[in-house]
């Protein structure tokens, strides 16, 4: 026994940030749940409590699914989610479609080279996500960088419609969750094994063939990880959408927050993070499953 | 064989322009001395001089350096000790929780995670009288959550990297658990420790939704004051405002692979 596993710094160790996770981390998502049953109302707190008591101080239960049936009946809601699910699963595809080559590309490269081409594409994901978000603003809009330079250069005669578009929202989404689909995808690529290639190659396998019979298949993991990293958080985007997307594009994370800091509606915007939390559910399962499988 | 590399190459190459370009652009833009991103028309400070006579602006870095000072200071301390849990102790009761608790601040989308904790803000100052009104406080306890988890890992990764030896020989001389914590395993995990804490920093100097929902009304930080600047348009002060949040960030980076690298660890959690 390790002298740190001693009882009384186990138990401090343990329970300081078990305690501090219970209050912070579980108890705010059981606290949104029920107030997502709960009807807004003028003053503080700004939403009804569940339970009641009457003249006669008999307890009564005021909770109501009224908010749940508001989302399901209001066509604003549904098509929010939807499009919120197909956006970011376009995103994932796309960014698994430039994450792979670069993963698998630092992965071959000579070993003294991968430690800092992982560090420069890593980098961006610390640098501030507003400020790389806002640049995008600054190179897409109608008087930005590239509508500049085409009009400057007489490819184009009237700024093209970059900016408020879904094109837009997709680049910025790649651009922003890069790193996520790069990190698990590199950990698995660079583990494998190549010589079990070179013995594809020998038996007579084309490059091709060995690919898509050998490291696609041992990179499945990887690949699952890393479209789970960028899709769970792609779903309940509010930036992206927000700066780049404009009001055409309709995301559900953009729903929450107009219904929180303009309608000022708590329970609506609790009703709306409970059924993103349901719906992102499964992918959180699937992707602690992928996670506890590639842990040693 | 052979091929493959290449078309990989190329890719990576491409996607690092694409990852590097824009952010670059801005930075260049802030030097500009025209007030058209397009035009350039010479090399000025003049935005970064509009900056320091903003009261706004100085007002929102203040608050924000002081949320993320205190910020990371506490996620470290709730960091290490969930990490010290995570690579030293076995098998516990509701490790199974444990592990989903701190994994859920890290792949959450944000707006949940800002309107649940504004949430726990709210009934606890119905049920206790704390804290009274959302602010600095709030938000300091919001980010600490979030980069708890970071720091976790990062000081997880550290200690499975090294033996137990020492440890065991000051158990073996007599030291006591506190003792040996203090005097041999805290020490040795100072570098992640360290390098953790800049990473919290960085996280929380960053956030804009889950400040702009656990904020008060005087508590505005810098990134809140750059959305709304956002939403009303470009503006060459937003360059110059955008390029000290980026630089101050690379800093705190290079100090952490720095700190990092020093004895072969890893910058970031896998």
């Amino acid at each position: 026994m390790s002298p740190i596993d001693s009882p009384a710094v186990r138990r401090t160790t343990v329970w300081i940030p078990y305690l501090w996770l219970a209050v912070f981390a579980l108890l705010p998502l059981i606290l949104t749940l029920k107030i997502s049953l709960a009807q807004m109302q003028l003053g503080v707190p700004p939403y009804t409590p569940l339970i009641g008591a009457d003249e006669v101080g008999q307890k009564t239960w005021l909770g109501t699914l009224a908010n749940y049936k508001l989302l399901a009946a209001d066509s604003l809601y549904v098509s929010a989610y939807l499009n919120s699910v197909r956006i970011a699963a376009v995103s994932t595809l796309l960014a698994l479609l430039l994450g792979y080559p670069m993963a698998y590309a630092i992965a071959r490269a000579p070993q003294h080279w991968r430690v800092p081409l992982l560090m420069l594409v890593l980098l961006p994901f610390w640098t501030s996500f507003l400020i790389r978000v806002y640049a995008w603003v600054g190179l897409l809009r109608p008087t930005g960088l590239i509508n500049s330079a085409l009009l400057s250069m007489g490819f184009i005669d009237t700024p093209l419609r970059l900016i408020n578009t879904e094109f837009a929202v997709y680049l910025g989404m790649v651009f922003c969750y890069l790193p996520y689909m790069l990190l698990p995808l590199y950990a698995r690529l660079e583990k494998l094994d190549a010589s079990l290639i070179e013995a594809a190659l020998d038996l007579g396998a084309t490059p091709v063939r060995a690919f898509w019979r050998i490291t696609l298949p041992l990179s499945l993991p990887g690949i699952y990880a890393g479209c789970l990293l960028v899709f769970v958080p792609a779903v309940g985007e509010f930036v992206i959408p927000e700066l780049l997307g404009g009001a055409d594009v309709l995301m559900i994370g953009k729903v929450l927050w107009s219904e929180f800091f303009s309608n000022r509606d708590w329970p609506v915007s609790s009703a709306v993070a409970s059924v993103l939390l349901v719906i992102l559910v499964v992918p959180l399962l699937a992707l602690q499953f992928y996670k506890t499988e590639r842990a040693p | 064989m052979s091929r493959f590399p290449l078309f990989a190459m190329a890719v990576l190459g491409l996607g690092l322009v694409f990852l590097y370009v824009p952010t670059l652009l801005v930075i260049a833009t802030s030097f500009n001395e025209s007030r058209l991103a397009g035009v350039w028309t010479g090399f000025s400070l003049r935005w970064y001089g509009e900056l320091l006579n903003d009261r706004q602006f100085l007002n929102a870095t203040a608050n924000s350096l002081i949320v993320a000072g205190l910020s990371a200071t506490a996620a470290t301390a709730l960091g290490t000790c969930a990490g010290l849990v995570l690579a030293r102790h076995g098998r516990f009761r509701g490790r199974v929780l444990f592990l989903g608790l701190l994994a859920t601040p890290l792949v959450l989308p944000e707006v949940i995670i800002g309107l649940s904790m504004l949430l726990v803000f709210v009934a606890a100052e119905q049920t206790l009288g704390w804290p009274a009104g959302r602010g600095i406080g709030t938000i300091v306890v919001a980010h600490a959550t979030l980069a708890m988890t970071y720091i976790a890992y990062i000081v997880q990764a550290r200690l499975t990297g090294l033996s137990r030896e020492c440890e065991e020989a000051a158990s073996d001389l007599g030291a006591s658990p506190l003792r040996v914590l203090t005097a041999i395993t805290l020490p040795m995990i100072a570098p992640a420790m360290g390098a953790g804490w800049l990473l919290a920093f960085v996280l929380s100097l960053d956030d804009l939704v889950i400040a702009s929902f656990t904020s008060g009304p005087q508590s505005t930080t810098l990134p809140m004051v750059i959305f709304s600047a956002v939403r009303l348009g470009v503006s060459p002060k937003i360059n110059a405002l955008a390029s000290v949040l980026v630089v101050m960030s690379a800093v705190c980076l290079g100090l952490a692979a720095w700190l990092q690298a020093r004895r072969g660890g890893k910058v970031l959690p896998e």
